[in-house]
């Protein structure tokens, strides 16, 4: 295995911005037929590097030598000419056209334009590579998931016979399903003869399918593990750089009465959905994607308005039908898609953390700048947001700490019911940890919290009663002594019988 | 139930926390004073400001009635009919909209205060009158971006046609009444208050007021989310139709006291002339003043600056003599540079339509 003729090779890789040093001094081999995995926490450097091997950014200095030449890649085009494609963790998809289109949108103009024989080729690479049940070739852009989305990425890297691939966390938007057919697909490409990174912060993924493991903290290398000779708390403490004696642990907390309680709630994404919370309780939702978890979290926050049933907090019907009026109700919402949801990005820490209870900090109409700086104060110091000061914008935050931030802002409001949608995606293992604390603490101070989650530990590992979600039902509901892996996917997969 | 954000409760308990000390995730160098205060006054104003003064020294130099009272006078009442219109544009691309119907909305109200100024000879009636018409025009424009789902620019673009055609109808086309004689359109458009003309009072006084709204107060602030992110302010709990509505009727009633005070100039209600062509200077000075069309960005004193640097330019050129024409050109590239400059330094790719 260690023979494998090494596909690309970069020493030394380097590159600022500004004053910021992103990376120093970064290696990485890929040898072909091995899938090599990338890792490190958040603003270690990962996405840094896979946009210089995607052409996006010159290296300030360093060497990137593919099949021991050295190149230089002006743009993304040159790195495409060179055998290379990385895969965007949030895809850009043209609404207007279909996935046949969207998956050969580069290469269109280059052949006669044939539509029934874009779509006979699209239907054989779907299925070629497995997903021709997951996604049909004619589906417009604008209907696709996220796990198609990610799909149809996915595949306009495949079909353009690259020899190196990258792929930048790939199943952070799939589910179950979609991530075992992803897998075949990485197996194939490797008996294929194609050199595989692989970007992810998901231990058992990468034990399953890596063959090496480079690991970089704050920019800088830190080596490379053959998977057979490392463990997972070598990895994490590579990526730490410390030791995470305890990854995750939570103490149930007393239970209170019920705070949240949907009476058979139904609008167009949702149905007959029965489900109560206890004070200090964390119910985690589980199902596939596409169940329509999410969309219940929207229901439930407002966004969508129910259209039968009743939402009862602390024993009073509330009428809800805009976020505002959940917000009244004690209903917090931190929404799966942070940036595009939840953030104002060019807008800094302290007015990100006070958009809900600004007129609690206000005078008439006029805020206080005190009462805010005070505020963003309080949760930089009590979430350990990591930020040189409140008045830092968000866009320049990590992951981690832009989701401390949502927190912040909904903690603030003094919620009696917290929803968090994927409140851990594309977050690094050491920030994971401190939002599991969070939720635990907030469920001791008698939050009563929802979590909806695709990770399965997660949901495990943090809820004390699981629903689970399959086709905008509930197709069942585990304590914490009942769940299991295997009993959550069961119920999960019971589609048809929902439907 | 204000346990979440009680003082002596930490959020991270003791046990939970393996972790050192926040690490420093990047390394930033040590930003000088000189940086400080750039960043504070904000490297778009600073070099509007350094334009101004580069463009006051060339026509001070080669003609030095540029620097006499009574030019800074033409110069002040010259820019404040646009100015005001810049100001509120500013407020709605801050939102993320735009509204090109501004220079209807303004001759439309100033043909209205002339005609019921002449109906009711009160000046207090054609003044009331007026901006209530362009209140009304305003709803309009709001009602029909948020509950007919149109595009602000398609939008607008339809009432600019619209207004502009009632203000013809009722007007016939032509000037309408007299207001040259009443002490008070006198008032505003030649009198002074402590030395300082009455038109360049009215800009000062709704600017400032603009900026303390979008600065200081829960309005503006929202205003700033809803153009940043409004998925993000819905959540949030804002309504966003109410933003958008009512920064709307506040552009028509900025608009209607622009066209009042065109009335107040020319003696007489101008259904066209005077305020055609507002809205694309207006958008001009907003942009010029840093405001970015896609929303959250902008702010009053940016384009108020850009508002002197366009009228100081169009009379330092009329009093060295050069060609309107070729004002007309030279205002266009001043906008085409000043946006390129900014554009490149925030170092956005050069690849499609930028946002």
């Amino acid at each position: 295995m260690t023979h494998e003729p090494i596909a690309l090779r970069a020493t030394g890789i380097t590159k600022s911005f500004g004053p910021v040093r992103a990376l120093r001094g970064v290696e990485l081999e890929l040898r072909s037929g091995e899938v090599t995995a990338l890792m490190g926490e958040n603003g270690a450097g990962k996405s840094t590097l896979l946009k210089i091997l995607n052409g996006d950014f010159r290296p300030d200095d360093g060497v990137l030598s593919i099949d021991g030449v050295p190149t230089v890649f002006g743009d993304p085009a040159d790195s495409r000419a060179a055998g290379l494609r990385v895969i965007a963790q949030e895809p850009e998809i043209i609404a207007a056209v279909s996935v046949a289109e969207n998956i050969f949108v580069g290469s269109l103009g280059s052949v006669a334009y044939n539509r029934k024989a874009l779509l006979r080729r699209t239907r054989d690479e779907l299925k070629r590579w497995g997903f021709d049940r997951t996604i049909r070739a004619e589906s417009l852009g604008s209907e696709l998931s996220p796990a198609q989305r990610q799909i149809v990425e996915i595949m306009r890297a495949v079909v353009s016979k690259p020899r190196i691939i990258c792929f930048d966390e790939p199943t952070s938007s799939l589910g179950d399903d979609e991530v075992t057919l992803l897998f075949a697909l990485i197996r194939q490409l490797q008996a294929e003869g194609i050199a595989v990174a692989y970007v992810s912060h998901r231990m058992g993924e990468i034990f399953k399918l890596a063959d090496r493991i480079t690991v970089l903290r704050d920019g800088s290398f830190v080596g490379t593990q053959l998977v057979a000779e490392t463990n997972h708390d070598e990895l994490v403490r590579m990526m730490v750089g410390r030791d995470l004696s305890q990854f995750f642990h939570r103490e149930p907390a007393p239970l209170g009465k019920t705070v949240l309680e949907l009476r058979n709630v139904g609008n167009q994404y949702v149905d007959g959905i029965d489900l109560t919370v206890r004070a200090g309780e964390v119910v985690g939702i589980a199902g596939l994607v596409g169940a329509g978890r999410s969309e219940l979290m929207k229901t439930i926050a407002g966004d969508y308005p129910i259209a039968s049933g009743e939402i009862v907090v602390d024993d009073r019907v509330w009428r809800i039908r805009q976020p505002a009026d959940s917000i009244r109700a004690g209903i917090g919402f931190a929404p799966e898609e942070r940036k595009a949801e939840a953030l104002l990005l060019q807008r800094s820490v302290r007015d990100n953390a006070a958009l809900v209870v600004l007129r609690t900090l206000s005078r008439w109409i006029f805020v206080s700048s005190r009462a805010e700086r005070a505020l963003a104060k309080t949760y930089i110091d009590r979430l350990r947001i990591r930020t040189p000061s409140a008045e830092q914008l968000v866009g320049n935050l990590s992951g981690g700490n832009q989701q401390k931030v949502v927190l912040a802002r909904w903690l603030a409001t003094a919620p009696k019911v917290l929803l968090l949608d994927e409140p851990t995606r594309g977050i690094d293992v050491g920030a994971k940890s401190e939002i599991y604390a969070i939720i635990d603490e907030l469920a001791h101070q008698g939050v009563a919290v929802i979590v909806v989650s695709s990770e399965l530990p997660e949901v495990l590992g943090v809820s004390d009663r699981i629903y689970v979600m399959a086709a905008g039902r509930i197709s069942g509901e585990l304590t914490r002594s009942e769940a299991s892996e295997e009993r959550i996917l069961a119920l999960a997969m019971d589609e048809d019988v929902a439907a | 139930m204000n346990i979440v954000t009680r003082k002596d409760t930490p959020v991270l308990s003791a046990q939970t926390d393996t972790r050192p000390p926040a690490p420093k995730e990047m390394e930033v160098e040590r930003v000088s004073t000189f940086r400080r205060v750039i960043t504070a006054i904000g490297v778009q104003n600073i070099s509007l400001i350094f334009a101004i003064v580069l463009v006051v020294a060339i026509i001070g130099i080669q003609n030095p009635l540029f620097f006499t009272v009574p030019n800074l006078k033409v110069i002040g009442t010259a820019i404040a009919i646009v100015g005001l219109l810049a100001v509120v544009q500013t407020i709605v691309i801050i939102l993320g909209a735009l509204d090109i119907s501004v220079g209807s909305i303004a001759g439309l109200a100033s043909v209205t205060s002339a005609m019921i100024f002449t109906s009711t000879s009160s000046a207090a009636m054609g003044v009331l009158g007026a901006v209530a018409i362009g209140v009304v025009c305003g709803l309009v424009n709001g009602c029909i971006i948020v509950f007919g789902r149109v595009n602000p620019v398609i939008a607008t673009l339809a009432t600019l046609a619209a207004f502009k055609g009632i203000a013809q109808l009722i007007s016939d086309g032509r000037a309408q009444g007299y207001t040259g004689a009443d002490p008070f359109f006198v008032f505003l458009a030649r009198g002074t208050l402590l030395g300082v003309p009455t038109l360049i009072l009215v800009l000062v006084l709704v600017a400032v007021l603009a900026h303390v709204v979008l600065r200081y107060t829960t309005i503006g602030r929202n205003i700033y989310a809803v153009g940043g992110n409004n998925i993000a302010s819905r959540l949030g709990g804002i309504n966003i139709n109410r933003y958008i509505i009512g920064v709307y009727m506040v552009t028509g009633a900025v608009a209607a006291i622009a066209g009042i005070l065109i009335t107040a100039r020319t003696g007489s209600g101008q259904p066209i002339s005077g305020s055609e062509g507002l809205e694309l200077q207006a958008i001009t000075a907003a942009a010029l003043g840093g405001a970015a069309l896609k929303g959250g960005k902008g702010a009053i004193a940016g384009t108020i600056l850009a508002v002197i640097l366009l009228g100081v330019l169009t009379n330092g050129m009329t009093l060295l003599g050069v060609n309107t024409f070729w004002q007309n050109v030279a205002q266009g590239t001043l906008l085409v540079v000043a946006v390129v400059i900014q554009q490149l330094r925030s170092g956005e790719r050069r690849i499609g339509i930028p946002g």
